[in-house]
Protein backbone atom coordinates (compact mmCIF):
# COMPACT_ATOMS: atom_id res chain seq x y z
CA UNK A 1 0.00 0.00 0.00
CA UNK A 2 1.11 3.51 -1.23
CA UNK A 3 1.56 6.24 1.40
CA UNK A 4 -0.88 9.05 2.14
CA UNK A 5 1.32 11.68 1.50
CA UNK A 6 4.34 11.04 -0.47
CA UNK A 7 7.48 13.90 -0.61
CA UNK A 8 10.66 13.44 -2.85
CA UNK A 9 13.08 15.68 -3.16
CA UNK A 10 10.73 18.81 -2.21
CA UNK A 11 12.95 21.82 -2.95
CA UNK A 12 11.73 25.98 -2.25
CA UNK A 13 13.80 28.57 -3.20
CA UNK A 14 12.78 32.13 -1.89
CA UNK A 15 15.64 34.27 -4.32
CA UNK A 16 19.02 32.75 -3.32
CA UNK A 17 17.55 31.00 0.01
CA UNK A 18 16.78 27.74 -0.09
CA UNK A 19 14.14 27.18 2.46
CA UNK A 20 13.58 23.51 2.26
CA UNK A 21 15.64 21.44 0.10
CA UNK A 22 15.99 17.88 -0.69
CA UNK A 23 12.90 16.67 1.58
CA UNK A 24 11.92 13.35 1.13
CA UNK A 25 9.67 11.33 3.84
CA UNK A 26 6.06 9.47 3.73
CA UNK A 27 3.37 9.60 6.20
CA UNK A 28 1.29 6.33 6.37
CA UNK A 29 -2.81 6.75 6.86
CA UNK A 30 -3.96 6.94 10.77
CA UNK A 31 -0.12 7.92 11.75
CA UNK A 32 0.96 10.89 13.98
CA UNK A 33 4.11 12.48 12.10
CA UNK A 34 5.47 15.16 13.92
CA UNK A 35 8.04 17.92 11.92
CA UNK A 36 10.48 19.15 14.53
CA UNK A 37 13.35 21.72 14.15
CA UNK A 38 14.85 24.99 15.08
CA UNK A 39 13.10 28.44 14.24
CA UNK A 40 14.06 29.14 10.34
CA UNK A 41 14.30 24.97 9.33
CA UNK A 42 11.62 25.36 7.10
CA UNK A 43 8.49 23.60 9.21
CA UNK A 44 5.78 26.27 7.95
CA UNK A 45 7.15 26.50 4.37
CA UNK A 46 7.32 22.71 4.22
CA UNK A 47 3.31 23.34 5.95
CA UNK A 48 2.48 25.89 3.55
CA UNK A 49 3.99 23.51 0.47
CA UNK A 50 2.04 20.23 1.17
CA UNK A 51 -0.93 22.66 1.66
CA UNK A 52 -0.73 23.98 -1.77
CA UNK A 53 -0.21 27.46 -0.45
CA UNK A 54 3.39 27.93 -2.27
CA UNK A 55 4.84 25.79 -5.13
CA UNK A 56 7.41 24.17 -4.91
CA UNK A 57 10.16 25.17 -6.79
CA UNK A 58 11.62 21.48 -7.53
CA UNK A 59 10.55 18.00 -6.45
CA UNK A 60 7.01 16.60 -5.72
CA UNK A 61 4.12 15.88 -3.65
CA UNK A 62 1.90 13.28 -3.82
CA UNK A 63 -1.35 12.47 -1.99
CA UNK A 64 -2.81 9.20 -1.86
CA UNK A 65 -0.70 8.76 -5.26
CA UNK A 66 -1.77 11.65 -7.12
CA UNK A 67 0.62 14.48 -7.88
CA UNK A 68 -0.46 17.51 -6.06
CA UNK A 69 1.97 20.40 -8.23
CA UNK A 70 -1.48 21.82 -9.91
CA UNK A 71 -3.65 21.76 -7.72
CA UNK A 72 -4.85 24.67 -5.41
CA UNK A 73 -5.21 25.10 -2.19
CA UNK A 74 -8.96 24.39 -1.93
CA UNK A 75 -8.57 21.28 -4.68
CA UNK A 76 -6.68 19.65 -1.95
CA UNK A 77 -9.26 20.51 0.74
CA UNK A 78 -11.57 18.32 -2.16
CA UNK A 79 -9.32 15.53 -1.57
CA UNK A 80 -9.11 15.31 2.50
CA UNK A 81 -6.74 17.51 3.12
CA UNK A 82 -7.54 20.79 5.89
CA UNK A 83 -4.97 22.88 8.60
CA UNK A 84 -4.42 25.07 11.00
CA UNK A 85 -2.23 28.08 10.92
CA UNK A 86 0.70 29.36 13.17
CA UNK A 87 -0.58 32.71 12.86
CA UNK A 88 -4.17 32.03 13.07
CA UNK A 89 -6.31 31.92 9.95
CA UNK A 90 -10.01 32.98 11.63
CA UNK A 91 -12.91 35.26 9.82
CA UNK A 92 -13.19 37.58 12.47
CA UNK A 93 -15.71 39.08 10.50
CA UNK A 94 -18.12 36.05 11.98
CA UNK A 95 -19.08 34.25 14.83
CA UNK A 96 -17.41 31.54 16.28
CA UNK A 97 -19.63 28.88 14.83
CA UNK A 98 -20.13 30.48 11.60
CA UNK A 99 -16.20 29.76 11.33
CA UNK A 100 -16.63 26.09 11.70
CA UNK A 101 -19.60 25.79 9.40
CA UNK A 102 -17.15 27.61 7.05
CA UNK A 103 -15.61 24.18 7.64
CA UNK A 104 -18.21 22.27 6.09
CA UNK A 105 -18.12 24.24 3.35
CA UNK A 106 -17.16 21.44 1.14
CA UNK A 107 -20.06 19.30 2.45
CA UNK A 108 -22.74 21.75 1.66
CA UNK A 109 -25.01 21.46 -1.96
CA UNK A 110 -26.32 25.01 -2.45
CA UNK A 111 -26.67 26.68 -5.32
CA UNK A 112 -28.04 30.32 -5.93
CA UNK A 113 -31.53 29.58 -6.17
CA UNK A 114 -32.07 27.34 -3.25
CA UNK A 115 -30.24 30.55 -0.90
CA UNK A 116 -31.90 33.20 -2.08
CA UNK A 117 -34.77 31.73 -1.66
CA UNK A 118 -34.54 29.64 1.42
CA UNK A 119 -35.97 26.52 0.60
CA UNK A 120 -36.41 23.68 2.79
CA UNK A 121 -33.09 22.21 1.05
CA UNK A 122 -31.32 24.40 2.57
CA UNK A 123 -32.99 24.82 6.09
CA UNK A 124 -32.41 21.30 6.66
CA UNK A 125 -28.40 21.08 5.44
CA UNK A 126 -27.93 24.39 7.60
CA UNK A 127 -29.51 22.75 10.88
CA UNK A 128 -27.43 19.77 10.36
CA UNK A 129 -24.16 21.64 9.45
CA UNK A 130 -24.90 24.01 12.36
CA UNK A 131 -25.84 20.59 14.66
CA UNK A 132 -22.54 18.94 13.64
CA UNK A 133 -20.52 21.95 14.42
CA UNK A 134 -21.97 22.64 17.73
CA UNK A 135 -20.67 19.01 18.10
CA UNK A 136 -17.06 20.03 16.93
CA UNK A 137 -17.29 23.03 19.01
CA UNK A 138 -17.76 20.76 22.09
CA UNK A 139 -15.19 18.17 21.38
CA UNK A 140 -12.61 20.73 20.63
CA UNK A 141 -14.04 22.49 23.99
CA UNK A 142 -15.05 25.60 22.79
CA UNK A 143 -18.34 24.65 23.54
CA UNK A 144 -19.66 27.67 25.25
CA UNK A 145 -18.57 29.97 22.64
CA UNK A 146 -21.03 28.75 19.80
CA UNK A 147 -22.72 32.27 19.04
CA UNK A 148 -20.05 34.47 20.38
CA UNK A 149 -18.73 36.76 17.92
CA UNK A 150 -14.87 35.45 17.07
CA UNK A 151 -13.61 39.39 17.34
CA UNK A 152 -14.21 38.67 21.20
CA UNK A 153 -12.62 35.38 21.94
CA UNK A 154 -9.47 34.29 23.70
CA UNK A 155 -6.33 33.49 21.88
CA UNK A 156 -6.52 29.80 23.51
CA UNK A 157 -10.16 29.49 22.56
CA UNK A 158 -9.72 30.26 19.28
CA UNK A 159 -6.83 28.29 18.89
CA UNK A 160 -8.99 25.40 19.36
CA UNK A 161 -11.61 26.66 16.88
CA UNK A 162 -9.08 26.84 13.99
CA UNK A 163 -8.75 22.77 14.82
CA UNK A 164 -12.45 22.85 14.62
CA UNK A 165 -12.95 24.18 11.26
CA UNK A 166 -10.01 22.36 9.93
CA UNK A 167 -11.82 18.74 11.57
CA UNK A 168 -15.49 20.27 10.21
CA UNK A 169 -14.41 18.83 6.38
CA UNK A 170 -14.03 15.79 7.79
CA UNK A 171 -10.53 15.20 6.61
CA UNK A 172 -8.65 12.36 5.84
CA UNK A 173 -5.60 14.63 7.10
CA UNK A 174 -4.86 17.51 9.32
CA UNK A 175 -2.13 19.37 8.88
CA UNK A 176 -1.40 21.66 12.83
CA UNK A 177 1.33 23.84 12.49
CA UNK A 178 2.16 24.73 16.17
CA UNK A 179 -1.03 24.41 18.07
CA UNK A 180 0.39 24.77 21.44
CA UNK A 181 2.29 27.90 20.78
CA UNK A 182 0.94 30.52 22.88
CA UNK A 183 -0.35 27.99 25.30
CA UNK A 184 -0.32 27.45 28.95
CA UNK A 185 0.80 24.01 30.55
CA UNK A 186 -2.93 22.95 31.22
CA UNK A 187 -3.62 24.20 27.67
CA UNK A 188 -1.13 22.24 26.55
CA UNK A 189 -2.07 19.09 28.12
CA UNK A 190 -5.69 19.54 26.80
CA UNK A 191 -4.33 19.71 23.05
CA UNK A 192 -2.44 16.40 23.66
CA UNK A 193 -5.49 14.74 24.50
CA UNK A 194 -7.36 16.79 21.51
CA UNK A 195 -4.82 15.49 19.34
CA UNK A 196 -4.84 12.15 20.73
CA UNK A 197 -8.52 11.97 20.14
CA UNK A 198 -8.38 13.07 16.46
CA UNK A 199 -5.70 10.77 15.56
CA UNK A 200 -7.82 7.70 17.43
CA UNK A 201 -10.82 8.76 14.99
CA UNK A 202 -8.44 7.47 12.15
CA UNK A 203 -7.49 11.28 10.70
CA UNK A 204 -3.90 11.06 10.02
CA UNK A 205 -2.27 13.99 11.71
CA UNK A 206 0.79 15.97 11.15
CA UNK A 207 2.16 18.20 13.11
CA UNK A 208 4.71 20.91 13.31
CA UNK A 209 5.52 22.11 17.04
CA UNK A 210 8.07 22.98 19.46
CA UNK A 211 7.28 21.89 22.63
CA UNK A 212 8.97 18.49 22.97
CA UNK A 213 7.55 16.76 25.59
CA UNK A 214 4.27 17.09 23.66
CA UNK A 215 5.81 16.11 20.33
CA UNK A 216 8.01 13.22 22.10
CA UNK A 217 4.27 11.83 23.75
CA UNK A 218 1.95 11.91 20.84
CA UNK A 219 4.21 11.55 17.51
CA UNK A 220 4.26 7.84 15.84
CA UNK A 221 6.98 9.34 13.26
CA UNK A 222 9.37 12.42 13.49
CA UNK A 223 10.37 14.49 11.24
CA UNK A 224 13.81 16.66 12.10
CA UNK A 225 14.65 19.42 9.71
CA UNK A 226 17.37 21.93 10.01
CA UNK A 227 18.36 24.50 7.56
CA UNK A 228 16.06 23.32 5.53
CA UNK A 229 17.33 19.65 5.10
CA UNK A 230 16.40 16.80 7.08
CA UNK A 231 18.16 15.85 10.07
CA UNK A 232 17.06 12.50 11.10
CA UNK A 233 13.64 10.85 10.36
CA UNK A 234 12.59 8.24 12.41
CA UNK A 235 10.10 7.31 15.62
CA UNK A 236 10.84 9.01 18.94
CA UNK A 237 12.72 6.54 20.37
CA UNK A 238 15.03 6.66 17.61
CA UNK A 239 15.23 10.71 17.25
CA UNK A 240 15.87 10.63 21.00
CA UNK A 241 19.26 8.52 20.46
CA UNK A 242 20.54 10.28 17.55
CA UNK A 243 23.76 11.78 18.01
CA UNK A 244 23.03 14.35 15.31
CA UNK A 245 19.86 15.35 16.50
CA UNK A 246 21.23 15.63 20.45
CA UNK A 247 23.73 17.98 18.60
CA UNK A 248 21.80 20.69 16.72
CA UNK A 249 18.50 20.53 18.75
CA UNK A 250 18.62 18.65 21.75
CA UNK A 251 21.48 20.79 23.26
CA UNK A 252 22.70 17.42 24.77
CA UNK B 1 -34.00 26.69 17.06
CA UNK B 2 -33.76 30.16 15.98
CA UNK B 3 -29.95 31.01 15.85
CA UNK B 4 -28.59 34.98 16.76
CA UNK B 5 -28.70 35.92 12.90
CA UNK B 6 -32.54 34.64 12.22
CA UNK B 7 -33.22 36.36 14.97
CA UNK B 8 -31.47 39.23 13.98
CA UNK B 9 -32.55 39.22 10.41
CA UNK B 10 -36.08 39.05 11.28
CA UNK B 11 -36.33 41.75 13.29
CA UNK B 12 -34.41 44.00 10.86
CA UNK B 13 -37.13 42.77 8.25
CA UNK B 14 -39.91 44.01 10.45
CA UNK B 15 -38.33 47.21 11.58
CA UNK B 16 -37.85 48.01 7.77
CA UNK B 17 -41.25 47.67 7.07
CA UNK B 18 -42.57 49.36 9.81
CA UNK B 19 -40.95 52.12 8.84
CA UNK B 20 -41.77 52.33 5.32
CA UNK B 21 -44.79 51.82 5.92
CA UNK B 22 -45.31 54.14 8.25
CA UNK B 23 -43.45 56.84 6.21
CA UNK B 24 -46.32 58.20 4.27
CA UNK B 25 -47.76 59.33 7.84
CA UNK B 26 -44.84 62.19 7.00
CA UNK B 27 -44.80 62.95 3.94
CA UNK B 28 -46.98 65.26 2.93
CA UNK B 29 -46.40 65.94 -0.99
CA UNK B 30 -46.03 64.26 -4.13
CA UNK B 31 -42.45 65.76 -4.03
CA UNK B 32 -41.35 64.17 -0.60
CA UNK B 33 -42.87 61.29 -1.97
CA UNK B 34 -41.01 60.91 -4.85
CA UNK B 35 -37.77 61.63 -2.90
CA UNK B 36 -38.36 58.71 -0.88
CA UNK B 37 -39.29 56.32 -4.13
CA UNK B 38 -36.03 57.72 -4.84
CA UNK B 39 -34.42 56.71 -1.44
CA UNK B 40 -36.05 53.27 -1.71
CA UNK B 41 -34.35 52.23 -5.58
CA UNK B 42 -31.19 53.62 -4.66
CA UNK B 43 -31.08 51.99 -1.16
CA UNK B 44 -31.90 48.52 -1.94
CA UNK B 45 -28.93 49.17 -5.10
CA UNK B 46 -26.55 50.11 -2.52
CA UNK B 47 -28.05 46.79 -0.21
CA UNK B 48 -26.34 44.90 -3.43
CA UNK B 49 -23.40 46.27 -3.40
CA UNK B 50 -22.70 46.13 -0.08
CA UNK B 51 -22.95 42.06 -0.69
CA UNK B 52 -19.83 42.94 -2.83
CA UNK B 53 -17.75 45.66 -0.50
CA UNK B 54 -19.38 45.19 2.96
CA UNK B 55 -19.45 41.20 2.58
CA UNK B 56 -16.89 40.04 0.40
CA UNK B 57 -14.92 42.59 0.75
CA UNK B 58 -13.81 43.99 -2.47
CA UNK B 59 -14.63 47.50 -4.07
CA UNK B 60 -16.45 48.35 -7.13
CA UNK B 61 -16.19 52.64 -8.09
CA UNK B 62 -17.91 51.54 -11.08
CA UNK B 63 -21.10 50.22 -10.02
CA UNK B 64 -23.18 53.55 -11.53
CA UNK B 65 -22.22 51.56 -14.60
CA UNK B 66 -24.49 48.82 -14.17
CA UNK B 67 -27.15 51.06 -12.79
CA UNK B 68 -27.18 53.23 -16.04
CA UNK B 69 -27.22 49.20 -18.10
CA UNK B 70 -29.89 48.48 -16.50
CA UNK B 71 -31.76 51.99 -16.87
CA UNK B 72 -30.38 52.25 -20.96
CA UNK B 73 -31.87 48.60 -21.73
CA UNK B 74 -35.10 49.20 -19.82
CA UNK B 75 -35.52 52.59 -21.91
CA UNK B 76 -34.34 50.94 -25.28
CA UNK B 77 -36.33 47.94 -25.19
CA UNK B 78 -39.26 49.48 -24.09
CA UNK B 79 -39.64 53.15 -25.76
CA UNK B 80 -38.34 51.72 -29.45
CA UNK B 81 -38.86 48.00 -29.33
CA UNK B 82 -42.26 48.15 -27.40
CA UNK B 83 -41.12 45.17 -24.56
CA UNK B 84 -42.92 45.34 -21.62
CA UNK B 85 -41.39 46.41 -18.48
CA UNK B 86 -40.70 43.07 -17.01
CA UNK B 87 -39.51 41.58 -19.55
CA UNK B 88 -37.18 44.33 -20.05
CA UNK B 89 -36.14 44.26 -16.65
CA UNK B 90 -35.18 40.59 -16.16
CA UNK B 91 -33.30 40.41 -19.76
CA UNK B 92 -31.47 43.24 -18.70
CA UNK B 93 -30.16 42.25 -15.80
CA UNK B 94 -29.24 38.75 -16.57
CA UNK B 95 -27.17 40.66 -19.47
CA UNK B 96 -25.51 42.94 -16.97
CA UNK B 97 -24.66 39.90 -15.12
CA UNK B 98 -23.29 37.94 -18.23
CA UNK B 99 -21.25 40.99 -18.92
CA UNK B 100 -20.74 41.55 -15.18
CA UNK B 101 -19.19 38.12 -14.79
CA UNK B 102 -17.03 38.56 -18.39
CA UNK B 103 -15.37 41.60 -16.66
CA UNK B 104 -15.18 40.60 -13.17
CA UNK B 105 -13.07 37.17 -13.94
CA UNK B 106 -10.20 39.02 -14.98
CA UNK B 107 -9.97 41.93 -12.52
CA UNK B 108 -11.23 40.54 -9.49
CA UNK B 109 -7.78 38.88 -9.77
CA UNK B 110 -6.49 42.35 -8.58
CA UNK B 111 -6.33 43.51 -5.42
CA UNK B 112 -6.78 47.23 -3.19
CA UNK B 113 -5.99 49.94 -5.51
CA UNK B 114 -5.58 48.20 -8.63
CA UNK B 115 -9.36 46.80 -7.96
CA UNK B 116 -10.68 49.88 -7.38
CA UNK B 117 -9.01 51.73 -10.58
CA UNK B 118 -9.49 48.44 -12.54
CA UNK B 119 -13.55 48.99 -11.75
CA UNK B 120 -13.73 52.33 -11.89
CA UNK B 121 -12.14 51.94 -15.66
CA UNK B 122 -14.92 50.00 -16.37
CA UNK B 123 -17.77 52.50 -14.81
CA UNK B 124 -16.21 55.05 -17.04
CA UNK B 125 -16.08 52.53 -20.26
CA UNK B 126 -19.75 52.32 -19.86
CA UNK B 127 -20.24 56.02 -19.67
CA UNK B 128 -18.51 56.49 -21.99
CA UNK B 129 -20.74 54.11 -24.43
CA UNK B 130 -24.07 55.29 -23.55
CA UNK B 131 -22.34 59.17 -24.45
CA UNK B 132 -21.02 58.01 -27.72
CA UNK B 133 -23.99 55.62 -29.20
CA UNK B 134 -26.39 58.74 -30.25
CA UNK B 135 -28.38 56.62 -31.95
CA UNK B 136 -29.40 53.97 -28.93
CA UNK B 137 -29.18 56.48 -26.44
CA UNK B 138 -29.63 59.91 -27.83
CA UNK B 139 -26.45 60.53 -26.40
CA UNK B 140 -25.63 63.24 -23.92
CA UNK B 141 -29.10 64.36 -24.37
CA UNK B 142 -30.63 61.60 -22.63
CA UNK B 143 -34.08 59.84 -23.83
CA UNK B 144 -37.44 59.47 -22.14
CA UNK B 145 -38.29 56.06 -20.44
CA UNK B 146 -42.11 55.28 -20.89
CA UNK B 147 -43.98 54.47 -17.79
CA UNK B 148 -43.80 51.10 -15.96
CA UNK B 149 -46.33 48.81 -17.31
CA UNK B 150 -47.30 44.93 -16.70
CA UNK B 151 -50.07 43.76 -18.76
CA UNK B 152 -51.18 47.00 -20.19
CA UNK B 153 -51.41 48.16 -16.62
CA UNK B 154 -49.56 50.96 -15.87
CA UNK B 155 -47.42 52.94 -12.97
CA UNK B 156 -47.29 56.18 -13.85
CA UNK B 157 -45.97 59.30 -11.29
CA UNK B 158 -49.06 60.98 -13.06
CA UNK B 159 -51.75 58.48 -12.73
CA UNK B 160 -54.43 57.79 -9.95
CA UNK B 161 -54.86 54.25 -8.30
CA UNK B 162 -57.12 52.19 -6.10
CA UNK B 163 -55.35 49.87 -3.81
CA UNK B 164 -58.02 47.87 -0.91
CA UNK B 165 -59.89 50.69 -1.48
CA UNK B 166 -57.39 53.66 -0.65
CA UNK B 167 -57.00 55.99 -2.91
CA UNK B 168 -53.79 56.62 -4.62
CA UNK B 169 -52.02 59.48 -6.93
CA UNK B 170 -49.00 58.15 -8.90
CA UNK B 171 -46.54 59.25 -6.05
CA UNK B 172 -48.07 57.28 -3.48
CA UNK B 173 -47.84 53.95 -5.68
CA UNK B 174 -44.90 54.23 -6.79
CA UNK B 175 -43.55 54.71 -3.31
CA UNK B 176 -45.15 51.61 -2.12
CA UNK B 177 -43.91 49.83 -5.00
CA UNK B 178 -40.74 50.79 -4.04
CA UNK B 179 -41.08 49.75 -0.47
CA UNK B 180 -41.85 46.58 -1.47
CA UNK B 181 -39.41 46.23 -3.73
CA UNK B 182 -36.72 47.05 -1.41
CA UNK B 183 -38.13 44.80 1.40
CA UNK B 184 -37.32 42.14 -1.17
CA UNK B 185 -33.98 43.17 -1.96
CA UNK B 186 -33.35 43.23 1.62
CA UNK B 187 -34.64 40.34 2.13
CA UNK B 188 -32.85 38.23 -0.94
CA UNK B 189 -29.84 39.98 0.29
CA UNK B 190 -30.19 38.62 3.90
CA UNK B 191 -30.78 34.97 2.49
CA UNK B 192 -27.86 35.21 0.91
CA UNK B 193 -25.25 36.46 3.93
CA UNK B 194 -27.07 33.94 6.02
CA UNK B 195 -26.26 30.38 4.18
CA UNK B 196 -23.03 28.30 2.89
CA UNK B 197 -22.62 31.07 0.14
CA UNK B 198 -22.70 33.96 2.30
CA UNK B 199 -20.23 32.10 4.85
CA UNK B 200 -18.00 31.84 2.15
CA UNK B 201 -18.34 35.37 0.86
CA UNK B 202 -17.65 36.36 4.54
CA UNK B 203 -14.19 34.39 4.40
CA UNK B 204 -13.23 35.73 1.70
CA UNK B 205 -13.02 39.02 3.55
CA UNK B 206 -12.20 37.64 6.58
CA UNK B 207 -9.13 35.42 5.40
CA UNK B 208 -8.46 34.61 2.13
CA UNK B 209 -6.53 31.75 3.22
CA UNK B 210 -8.46 30.19 5.65
CA UNK B 211 -11.35 30.33 2.71
CA UNK B 212 -9.09 28.78 0.49
CA UNK B 213 -7.50 26.13 2.75
CA UNK B 214 -11.47 24.85 3.56
CA UNK B 215 -11.49 24.29 0.16
CA UNK B 216 -13.21 27.94 -1.05
CA UNK B 217 -12.60 28.78 -4.45
CA UNK B 218 -12.19 31.90 -3.79
CA UNK B 219 -11.95 33.47 -7.59
CA UNK B 220 -15.37 31.93 -8.52
CA UNK B 221 -17.23 33.29 -5.22
CA UNK B 222 -15.67 37.24 -5.97
CA UNK B 223 -16.91 36.41 -9.06
CA UNK B 224 -20.51 35.40 -7.52
CA UNK B 225 -20.76 38.43 -5.68
CA UNK B 226 -19.68 40.79 -8.69
CA UNK B 227 -22.29 39.61 -10.66
CA UNK B 228 -25.23 39.70 -7.82
CA UNK B 229 -24.76 43.28 -7.17
CA UNK B 230 -24.23 44.25 -10.59
CA UNK B 231 -27.72 42.27 -11.16
CA UNK B 232 -29.14 44.15 -8.17
CA UNK B 233 -27.86 47.46 -9.08
CA UNK B 234 -29.28 46.28 -13.42
CA UNK B 235 -32.78 45.93 -11.83
CA UNK B 236 -32.94 49.09 -10.11
CA UNK B 237 -31.37 50.60 -12.83
CA UNK B 238 -34.48 49.45 -14.71
CA UNK B 239 -36.93 50.64 -12.19
CA UNK B 240 -34.91 54.12 -11.66
CA UNK B 241 -35.23 54.38 -15.22
CA UNK B 242 -39.03 53.97 -15.53
CA UNK B 243 -39.99 55.98 -12.21
CA UNK B 244 -37.98 59.10 -13.63
CA UNK B 245 -39.15 59.02 -17.03
CA UNK B 246 -36.18 60.49 -18.17
CA UNK B 247 -32.54 59.56 -17.95
CA UNK B 248 -29.69 60.63 -19.09
CA UNK B 249 -25.55 59.29 -19.16
CA UNK B 250 -24.89 60.23 -15.78
CA UNK B 251 -27.12 58.02 -14.51
CA UNK B 252 -23.56 55.03 -15.22
CA UNK B 253 -21.42 58.13 -14.35
CA UNK B 254 -18.49 58.42 -11.92
CA UNK B 255 -20.81 60.71 -9.44
CA UNK B 256 -23.04 58.08 -9.11
CA UNK B 257 -20.99 55.33 -8.25
CA UNK B 258 -19.02 57.48 -5.99
CA UNK B 259 -22.05 58.45 -4.28
CA UNK B 260 -22.74 54.72 -4.02
CA UNK B 261 -19.82 53.60 -2.29
CA UNK B 262 -20.38 56.54 0.12
CA UNK B 263 -23.28 55.40 0.95
CA UNK B 264 -22.28 52.04 2.05
CA UNK B 265 -18.77 53.42 3.60
CA UNK B 266 -20.99 55.95 5.34
CA UNK B 267 -24.20 53.68 6.68
CA UNK B 268 -21.77 50.79 7.77
CA UNK B 269 -19.70 48.21 5.29
CA UNK B 270 -21.48 45.17 5.91
CA UNK B 271 -24.70 46.20 7.69
CA UNK B 272 -27.75 45.76 5.50
CA UNK B 273 -29.80 47.98 7.73
CA UNK B 274 -26.61 50.17 7.77
CA UNK B 275 -26.45 51.05 4.13
CA UNK B 276 -30.11 51.93 4.14
CA UNK B 277 -29.62 54.34 6.54
CA UNK B 278 -26.33 55.90 4.46
CA UNK B 279 -28.43 55.76 1.65
CA UNK B 280 -31.11 58.01 3.17
CA UNK B 281 -28.95 61.03 4.83
CA UNK B 282 -26.89 61.14 1.38
CA UNK B 283 -29.95 61.24 -0.34
CA UNK B 284 -31.56 64.15 1.91
CA UNK B 285 -28.03 65.96 2.20
CA UNK B 286 -28.18 67.72 -0.92
CA UNK B 287 -32.10 68.84 -0.10
CA UNK B 288 -31.13 69.90 3.40
CA UNK B 289 -28.28 71.96 2.00
CA UNK B 290 -29.80 73.04 -0.85
CA UNK B 291 -27.87 76.59 -1.08
CA UNK B 292 -25.20 75.21 -1.32
CA UNK B 293 -25.52 72.73 -4.52
CA UNK B 294 -22.15 73.25 -5.77
CA UNK B 295 -20.28 71.77 -2.86
CA UNK B 296 -21.91 68.65 -3.39
CA UNK B 297 -19.07 66.54 -4.32
CA UNK B 298 -16.69 68.24 -1.92
CA UNK B 299 -18.94 67.36 0.78
CA UNK B 300 -19.37 63.64 -0.14
CA UNK B 301 -15.71 63.68 -0.34
CA UNK B 302 -15.63 65.22 3.24
CA UNK B 303 -17.92 62.92 4.47
CA UNK B 304 -16.04 59.78 3.06
CA UNK B 305 -13.07 60.76 5.09
CA UNK B 306 -14.56 61.65 7.82
CA UNK B 307 -16.50 58.78 8.22
CA UNK B 308 -13.49 56.03 7.39
CA UNK B 309 -11.25 58.60 10.04
CA UNK B 310 -13.90 58.73 12.65
CA UNK B 311 -16.37 55.82 12.45
CA UNK B 312 -14.74 52.86 10.07
CA UNK B 313 -17.61 51.05 10.65
CA UNK B 314 -20.03 53.28 9.84
CA UNK B 315 -23.07 55.36 11.19
CA UNK B 316 -25.58 52.48 11.90
CA UNK B 317 -22.82 49.85 13.40
CA UNK B 318 -21.35 52.75 15.81
CA UNK B 319 -24.85 53.83 17.30
CA UNK B 320 -25.75 50.50 18.02
CA UNK B 321 -22.47 50.01 19.79
CA UNK B 322 -22.86 53.24 21.96
CA UNK B 323 -26.43 52.41 22.56
CA UNK B 324 -25.82 48.85 23.57
CA UNK B 325 -22.84 50.44 25.92
CA UNK B 326 -25.14 52.71 27.70
CA UNK B 327 -27.72 49.69 27.95
CA UNK B 328 -24.86 47.69 29.53
CA UNK B 329 -24.13 50.89 32.08
CA UNK B 330 -27.54 51.12 33.14
CA UNK B 331 -27.95 47.43 33.95
CA UNK B 332 -24.63 47.45 35.71
CA UNK B 333 -25.80 50.12 37.30
CA UNK B 334 -28.80 48.61 38.82
CA UNK B 335 -27.42 45.40 39.64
Amino acid sequence: MSALIEVKGLDKAFGGVHAVEGVSFSVEAGQVYSVIGPNGAGKTTLFNLISGLYTPTKGEIRLKGESTAKLEPNQLAERGMCRTFQQMQICMNMSAIENVMLGRHLKLRSNLFTTLFRLPSLLRDEKACRERAAELMEFVGCGDYLDTEASAMSYGALKRLEIARALAADPKVILLDEPAAGLNAVETAALEKLIRKIADQGTTVMLVEHDMKLVMGISDRLLVLNYGRVLAEGTPEEIRNNPDVIAAYLGG
Amino acid sequence: MLNRFMQMRLRDLVILAVILFALPLFLNNPFHYDLATQMAIIAATVVGLNLLVGFAGQISLGHAGFFGLGAYFTGIMTSNYGWSSVPALVVGAILVGIVAWIVGRPILRLKGHYLSMATLAVGFIIAIILNNERALTGGPDGMPVPAFNVFGWELSPFGSYNLLGMELNGSEAWYLFAAVVLLVAVWLAQNLIDSPIGRALRSVHGSEVAARVVGVDTARYKSLVFVVSAIYASAMGSLYAHFQGFITPAVAGFDFSILFITMVVLGGMGSTMGVILGAVVLKLLPQVLADFQELETVMFGAILMLTMIFMPKGLLPTIQMAVGKRMKKKAGGQA
